[in-house]
């Protein structure tokens, strides 16, 4: 089970961060006006598992090609409405989550096996496992997992671990009244996704794309994937993610051979004494 | 744990020093700061010429923690407009494309004393036992006294840090419930834990002279564990997302190995100046090797590589190249001294031998500090992420494309 | 709406899904706009030249719908020839009384050769014209029209000069494209992008829905622009008809249900206009002057006496005149704004705050705190300690000086309430539909429901009375003036206060005030349908437009069947008034032979057949009339409506083009500027409304408007709202951590153009300054405010988030700082989305520095105690 996250439909009222805290009683996470935009939150953390982005994208007089009236305002000659603002003004906003990686860094790399593969395949901390050792936070390719400063602890989003089991929809995507939060098994997800960015492809917002939809991507696909409307990156996501431990077999390898290097320096460096002697 | 409203953060015209709650996080426009710090300008001066902007293309050209928010806000649209027609409006990547500037990643949550410290540590421990094999191994008993009791005290002190950075000591035990090869901490826990019974029961024999059976076996042991002490920990900082961590997988563990090594002979040349023969030699190879490794490892990753050679990670870097190369020079010195005179040397290329071996050390120490921030700063800046993963995604697109 | 009504939001979501083109016309892009296919930025207190605009294209360009016009609505009526119009009169109607400020609507009313005696609102003098326009008879048609001719004269061709049609012509030809860029700010080309927008998506086949709240509201001429939608959607022939419409989103959740059964002071339960001390003075007098006759409002006296019987039961006979005396009588206007002036005189000693936060909430926050200082006692009945209840020791006041603590002798109770999660009840919403909450949680410690306080109170309140009135029986010798005493008490006593109550604490029963309110028959038995009741007494009913929600004795409010059970109507999820009607006057889905306009907009229709009418949805008409159904010479009341009347609660059956009756400023709206504004009124030479509601008060100086000397000291416009993350006065959110952290200061919006101009800078601070106080805030700059060109110049607008103030976890200066009192004249609402204050950089001086700093910005615009109160 996953998420699909359709940002073209998302209106910013932040129900899901609220939502997610109610639920899973994550503590207030600072009261301090960020200045970006409406995004008073800042990003994913320990306290946050549900993050609403907003990116202002308003055009002005000139920034549109076409007829401007005298007050500079651009102006429509005939009705070229796609699915925004006509004018090319958007401003975007975006809930995020943890994806829920098929292969996720994070479990990998935890040595106390606190982080652990659900049956719904969903990625959780048993925080009664967790040793705060904190190497899963910078494993996460999205920088979604942290550790709380008073518990030492690493939190992340659960999927509501304990709402799925029981049938019920995660908070977040039940608290969200556009269903820009869509749950459910994560290929039906796919198929639905694919038709929504055609119709918007066909409105005219070609910016339209599916992120980490596809099970060939760095980290195997998404259990929770979006739909974005500008680069990935523009939303603080990294646009090409790759699992870190994929990489890790040459690790080890590397690793050893220098391990072996380094005996071979010990011998020398007694072999040769003996010589010199 | 309801804050009351950071009086920081309400300060006339100031974005922070607010804490966006993330407890051990800077303020979101500390880090902004401190980011642009790096690239010369003060985030809130960004602001300043923001808000006074009066040329209304300006605002979004270069965006900035502003309010106008995405700083390639026209890119978007214009992509958007290209597919509506006719629009044509691609804005310069000046800046790295991100999120008000914040990190894509997240930092290290480790105190740099304790990880560095832990990473410094088992080096020197993990290679002084194989010091103290060979020696013991070639005869030279002093040296393998010497190096298997640094051995023990240097895992020891790597231990704390370790704890210390856990906070509780119990919570070591949680890592050996499992045995995780996909977790290089996991793999690390169970090498320390067999290497730190070795080098103990190692020393103790040494120390104590009693059962020198077990004693030989112990250093055996812990001769042959040791050289993965220090290579693991390359293992464990590169199995990340952080790019100048990750991408430098392939020279990281022999940066290590050498580091490690100049680090347990420095240490040997300090404590035996008049006898330092054979750690010399350990040491000048393991110098050589981490240079190499460096020089080459740097070579290759371009761009990624940048905090490597910039701010704090820089100058502890640079310091401790200098070391590295005088006390390699001392090293080989020292080296070629035992060949010739066989042990029978002046008191001058005594002390020499002496500062050369501490240079080693503090080098290795100061490698290790450098290394971890290094990875820090890569980690804080947005840039390191997204530029490697785009052209990773144009180079793709090449391929396809006919 | 998806700041304010998220959850509402869903279903423009759901339509924009199936093709829907939004539109979101507003001063800044918001939420709403950020999912709308085109926003339109407007001059705050522009939007009656925007949507005059719009008439106008459509009469013009005949884009109206012919047959509905002139069928449905009172296109073809003529107006008597006494009447002028603003064209005439230069921006004055016909009948105005400068010295009293009220019109006389005699000329505004239909030309009738019957001669039926005066009834309702005609026929008044201008001083009763003034008591009407104070206690707000214009306030009395939540339910239907005022009264007017019920046979007018009519033009079917819609040529005479004099018939409604041609009036509106000639009265909308000056708003052109032009002048609506110049006064509104919305660039020509884009004003008639909207209006072929609309106009493409109205007529048989296609319906234009509008949806409106306090940006349309909260101006001195607030319920004139809710006119010129319906003006507007009647010549779309839009209402009554699926999509179509004009949704006002109500406000606390239950707002509408507080004018159903109202929380105002000038009405009974069911739009039953509240008794006057002159008039009114049996219920005869009353019947007469406030029925009208034709269409249900003709039978008042039926709904009168059975609110009469279902608050004095047994004691209410006929031969008591059902106790009509008991009644209050209204001696002038009594609105929350009066009030506080007769808290500052010392009138108004004692004061009970339900769920209300007036420091922060009302406009002028600081006469609102004055006027709480000055009373005896105060009980807020609050979840939360809100400022109104804390205003003693933390107020502004107390910073600047004005107040002492010491000195303030308010004896302030405080009785923590139950919130809606811990008891049961029903929510109206603004679809007219009430569906129905259970307990979910016993409310913790002292916190008691409302339904409890009150119940209770009155409960020992009886007791009192009771067991004195018993004494004075027992005492041998009755002092004079006791024996009115006793009388005095009867309305207490008498009144049927009998709940069952349940639980530990006594708890009323919600369901048996339902049931009251439902109304019953001689012998207890439920009412299904306010048809039934009657006059004679032998009927109850609390409220008769919610006669039938608890129809055969079931909580119709509670139902909860899913969507997809039943019928797109869904007439089985809650219950609406009336009659469970989800679309009101829906006869006007059909044509006039009864059957849809289209296919596609099909909703109810006559059935041949059967001999009545049938649909989707509940007919909102009478069931077995025929469309060829004409009424008798002098039929009267239900009988005089004809077969093509859909508009069943107006006095003539039409839809109002023009109002002959009921607004107290004007029949048709013309735009005025707002009581504060940095421009003149480009369409006449009269500035404001000339019937605003003006309050002459030394606290509520006002400041010079347009070419007045002094109106560039507040040389930009200001306006307030809401923000998604906030609620009103922020007892419900600013006191709750999750809610807070989303929007954890006060700030104001402005463009970087502005921000330039005045050297603001993002996230820094910012001084703003009105006559009456000063605040600060916090800047956000953000291109999503643009600055427009009105009025031959820049027009830069500050944006104000008001929720703040200085309690709870996040807190700020109150935007109603800056706000005044001057009102619409027919429902006394504040005009507080259009100010204009000047704003600079850095923070408010503090102590006695403020109030000298707005003393210097009143001197430097020259204002006095006469500024601004012109006509
Ligand atoms: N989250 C949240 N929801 C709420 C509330 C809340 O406080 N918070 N309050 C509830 C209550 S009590 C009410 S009454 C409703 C109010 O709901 P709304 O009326 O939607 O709330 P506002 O934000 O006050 O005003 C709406 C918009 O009017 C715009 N506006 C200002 N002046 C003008 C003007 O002259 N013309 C036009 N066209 N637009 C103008 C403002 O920019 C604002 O975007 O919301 C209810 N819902
Ligand atoms: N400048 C400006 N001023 C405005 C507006 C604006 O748009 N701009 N909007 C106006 C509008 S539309 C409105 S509705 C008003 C709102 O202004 P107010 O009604 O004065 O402010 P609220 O915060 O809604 O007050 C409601 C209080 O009721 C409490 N409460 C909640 N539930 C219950 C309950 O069950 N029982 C009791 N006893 N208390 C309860 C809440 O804690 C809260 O403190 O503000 C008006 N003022
Ligand atoms: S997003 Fe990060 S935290 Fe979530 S599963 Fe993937 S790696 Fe783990
Ligand atoms: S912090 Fe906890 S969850 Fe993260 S890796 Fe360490 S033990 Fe696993
Ligand atoms: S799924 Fe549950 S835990 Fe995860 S973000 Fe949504 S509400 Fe929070
Ligand atoms: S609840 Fe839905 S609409 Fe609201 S912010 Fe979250 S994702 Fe967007
Ligand atoms: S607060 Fe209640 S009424 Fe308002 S939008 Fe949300 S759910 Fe609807
Ligand atoms: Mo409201």
């Amino acid at each position: 089970m996953g998420f699909f996250t359709d940002t073209s439909v998302c209106i910013g009222c932040k129900a899901c961060e609220v939502a997610c805290k109610e639920w899973n009683h994550v503590p207030e996470d600072g009261l301090n006006l960020l200045g970006m935009s409406y995004d008073n939150t800042g990003g994913l953390g320990a306290s946050t598992w549900r993050h609403v982005a907003f990116i202002e994208q308003i055009k002005r007089p000139g920034d549109v090609p076409g007829p401007v009236d005298d007050s500079g305002a651009s102006v429509l000659t005939e009705s070229v409405l796609g699915e925004f603002s006509a004018d090319g003004s958007r401003w975007l906003m975006a809930s995020n989550v943890c994806k829920h990686c098929t292969e996720s860094a994070c479990l990998d790399v935890c040595p106390t096996g606190a982080l652990m593969r659900t049956e719904f395949g969903t990625v959780v901390v048993q925080e009664d496992v967790c040793n705060g050792c904190g190497y899963c936070v910078p494993a996460c390719p999205f920088g979604v997992i942290d550790r709380r400063e008073d518990d030492g602890r690493a939190w992340k989003c659960t999927l509501c671990y304990d709402r799925i089991g029981d049938g019920l929809e995660p908070a977040c995507a039940q608290a969200c009244p556009t269903q820009s939060i869509q749950f459910g098994p994560v290929d039906e997800l796919r198929e639905r996704a694919q038709l929504r960015v055609d119709a918007l492809h066909e409105a005219g917002e070609t910016g339209a794309r599916l992120y980490l939809e596809d099970p060939d991507d760095g980290i195997g696909g998404g259990g929770a994937f979006f739909l974005l409307l500008d680069e990935p990156e523009v939303y603080g996501l990294p646009p090409d993610p790759v699992d870190t431990t994929r990489d890790l077999p040459r690790m080890w390898k590397h690793a050893a051979t220098a391990a072996g290097a380094l005996l071979v320096g010990g011998l020398a460096a007694a072999v040769s004494g003996r010589r010199g002697s | 744990m309801s804050r009351p409203q950071d009086p920081g953060s309400t300060g006339p015209g100031s974005t922070g020093p607010a804490s966006t709650g993330n407890g051990h996080e800077p303020g979101l426009a500390a880090r902004v700061r401190e980011r642009w710090g790096v690239h010369g300008r003060g985030q809130h001066e960004r602001d300043r010429a923001e808000a006074r902007s009066v040329d209304l293309q300006d605002g979004a050209r270069h965006g900035g923690a502003r309010p106008g928010g995405g700083r390639r806000g026209e890119h978007g649209g214009g992509r958007r407009g290209e597919g509506r027609g006719g629009e044509q409006f691609v804005v310069p990547r000046a800046q790295p494309d991100s999120y008000y500037g914040k990190p894509i990643i997240k930092e290290p949550v480790w105190q740099s004393r304790d990880v560095a410290g832990y990473l410094f540590f088992g080096g020197l421990a993990g290679a002084s036992s194989v010091l103290a094999g060979f020696a013991q191994a070639a005869g030279n008993h002093r040296q393998a006294q010497v190096s298997k009791v640094a051995a023990v005290s240097a895992i020891g002190l790597s231990g704390v840090a370790l704890v210390a950075d856990l906070g509780r000591p119990e919570r070591f035990l949680n890592m050996l419930r499992v045995f995780k090869p996909s977790s290089p901490m996991s793999v690390g826990s169970w090498l320390l834990s067999g290497f730190g019974g070795a080098s103990a029961a190692s020393a103790a024999c040494a120390v104590t002279g009693r059962l020198p059976k077990v004693g030989a076996a112990a250093t055996a042991g812990a001769a042959l564990i040791g050289p993965a002490v220090c290579t693991y920990t390359a293992a464990l900082i590169c199995d990340t997302a952080v790019p100048a961590w990750h991408d430098a997988h392939r020279e990281m563990p022999y940066l290590f190995a050498g580091s490690a090594a100049s680090a347990a002979g420095g240490l040997g040349m300090l404590a035996l100046p008049g006898h330092a023969g054979q750690a010399a030699r350990f040491a000048a190879l393991g110098a050589i090797t981490e240079m190499s490794a460096k020089s080459r490892m740097l070579r290759r990753l371009g761009e990624t590589g940048e905090p490597y050679q910039t701010g704090r990670a820089g100058s502890l870097l640079d310091a401790a190249e200098l070391l590295t190369a005088a006390g390699a020079a001392g090293a080989v010195l020292a080296a070629a001294g035992d060949a010739l005179g066989g042990g029978v040397l002046g008191r001058r290329s005594r002390v020499v031998t002496a500062l050369s071996g501490a240079a080693l050390v503090t080098a290795s120490a100061l490698t290790r500090f450098g290394l971890f921030e290094a990875g820090r700063t890569s980690a804080r800046d947005p840039k390191y992420v997204v530029r490697p993963q785009r052209e990773r995604l144009a180079a793709k697109a090449r391929e396809l494309a006919p | 709406m998806a700041e304010a009504h998220p959850v509402g939001f869903q279903w423009v979501m759901e339509a924009k899904r199936r093709g829907a083109k939004i539109i979101h016309v507003d001063p800044r892009f918001s939420r709403t706009s950020a999912v709308a296919h085109l926003h339109v930025p407007i001059r705050a207190g522009a939007d009656i030249a925007f949507v005059g605009g719009l008439i106008n294209y459509v009469l013009q360009n005949e884009k109206y719908f012919e047959e509905y016009v002139r069928a449905y609505t009172n296109a073809s009526t003529i107006i008597t020839e006494d009447f002028r119009d603003t064209e005439d009169l230069d921006g004055l109607f016909s009948g105005f009384n400068p010295e009293h400020r009220t019109y006389d609507a005699m000329t505004w009313r239909y030309q009738s050769g019957n001669v039926a005696p005066a009834s309702g609102a005609r026929g008044l003098d201008a001083a009763r014209m003034r008591d009407v326009k104070e206690a707000s008879r214009g306030e009395a048609h939540g339910s239907g029209g005022a009264a007017a001719e019920i046979a007018p004269d009519l033009d079917e061709t819609l040529q005479d000069p004099r018939c409604v049609f041609q009036i509106l012509k000639r009265h909308f030809a000056r708003y052109t494209p032009e002048m609506v860029a110049e006064v509104a700010g919305v660039p020509r080309e884009q004003f008639l992008e909207v209006a072929r927008l609309i106009t493409e998506n109205s007529g048989r086949d296609r319906t234009t829905a509008f949806v409106y709240s306090l940006g349309w509201t909260q101006h001195t001429v607030g319920v004139q622009y809710i006119r010129t939608a319906a003006i507007l959607q009647a010549l779309l022939g839009n209402i009554g008809r699926p999509g179509g419409g004009i949704m006002a989103l109500r406000g606390h959740a239950s707002i509408q249900g507080s004018t159903d059964i109202p929380t105002l002071f000038d009405l009974l339960p069911g739009y039953l206009p509240m008794p006057f001390a002159n008039g009114n003075d049996n219920l005869e007098g009353y019947v007469d002057a406030e029925s009208v006759d034709k269409g249900f409002w003709a039978n008042t006296r039926d709904y009168m006496v059975s609110l009469l019987k279902a608050w004095w039961g047994d004691a209410a006979t006929a031969e008591n005149d059902f106790c009509y005396d008991y009644l209050p009588r209204l001696t002038g206007s009594h609105s929350t704004y009066e009030t506080v002036l007769q808290q500052i005189d010392g009138k108004c000693k004692g004061y009970f705050l339900y769920g209300q936060n007036p420091g922060v909430g009302s406009a002028n926050g600081r006469m609102q705190r004055l006027g709480l200082a000055n009373l005896d006692w105060l009980v807020v009945r609050d979840l939360v300690m809100i400022e109104s209840a804390t205003f003693w020791k933390n107020g502004p006041e107390i910073d600047t000086g004005e107040m002492r603590t010491e000195d303030i002798a308010t004896e302030v109770f405080f009785m923590p309430a139950a919130a809606h999660t811990e008891k049961d009840g029903s929510f109206t919403n603004t679809q007219r539909m009430l569906q129905w909450h259970h307990t979910a949680v016993e409310p913790a410690g002292d916190a008691r429901s409302d339904l409890w306080f009150t119940y209770h109170l009155g409960r020992r309140i009886r007791e009192k009375l009771a067991a004195a009135a018993a004494e004075r029986a027992a005492s041998a010798e009755t002092v004079i003036g006791e024996a009115e005493a006793v009388d005095m008490d009867r309305p207490i006593l008498d009144l049927t206060w009998d709940y069952p109550t349940w639980g530990p604490q006594d708890e009323p029963d919600a369901d048996a005030i339902l049931a009251e309110i439902n109304g019953s028959d001689a012998d207890g038995k439920p009412l299904s349908s306010y048809t039934q009741l009657k006059s004679d007494g032998s009927t109850s009913c609390g409220c008769w437009i919610y006669c039938g929600v608890r129809a055969d004795g079931v909580n119709q409010a509670a139902r909860r069947k899913p969507g997809q059970e039943q019928n797109w109507v869904a007439p089985e999820w809650g219950w609406a008034w009336p009659a469970n009607r989800r679309i009101i006057y829906n006869r006007a889905s059909a044509d006039l032979d009864g059957k849809p306009w289209s296919e596609r907009k099909a909703l109810v229709w006559w059935d041949e057949e059967k001999g009545k009418w049938t649909g989707h949805d509940v007919p909102d008409f009478i069931a077995d009339r025929a469309p060829s159904y004409r009424p008798p010479q002098g039929a009267v009341g239900v009988e005089a409506i004809s077969g093509i009347d859909p508009f069943i609660m107006q006095a003539d059956g039409k839809a109002w083009l023009f109002t002959p009756a009921g607004l107290v400023d004007g029949p048709m709206p013309a735009h005025y500027e707002p009581q504060e504004s940095p421009l003149a009124n480009p369409f006449y030479r009269q500035q404001h409304n000339p019937v605003r509601q003006i309050i002459s008060h030394p606290d509520n100086e006002y400041q010079p408007s347009g070419n007045e000397p002094g109106s560039d000291v507040f040389p930009y416009v200001a306006t307030t709202y809401r923000l998604t993350e906030h609620h009103t006065a922020g007892g419900m959110s600013r006191f709750l951590p999750y809610l807070s952290e989303l929007q954890p200061a006060f700030f104001c919006e402005v463009s970087p153009e502005l921000a330039a101009e005045r050297g603001l800078e993002h996230m820094g601070w910012a001084t703003i300054i009105s006559a009456r106080s000063v605040i600060e805030a916090r800047v956000m700059v953000t291109r999503r405010m643009k600055p427009l060109r009105a009025g031959g110049r820049v027009l830069q607008q500050v944006g104000l988030p008001w929720h703040w103030g200085p309690n709870g976890l996040t807190t700020g200066d109150s935007a109603n700082e800056l706000s005044h009192l001057s009102l619409d004249p027919n429902v006394h609402i504040q005009e507080v989305k259009a100010l204009a204050v000047d704003i600079q950089p850095g923070r408010r001086p503090r102590g006695p520095a403020q109030r000298d700093l707005v003393r210097e910005y009143q001197r430097r615009a020259g204002i006095t105690e006469e500024t601004g109160t012109e006509v």
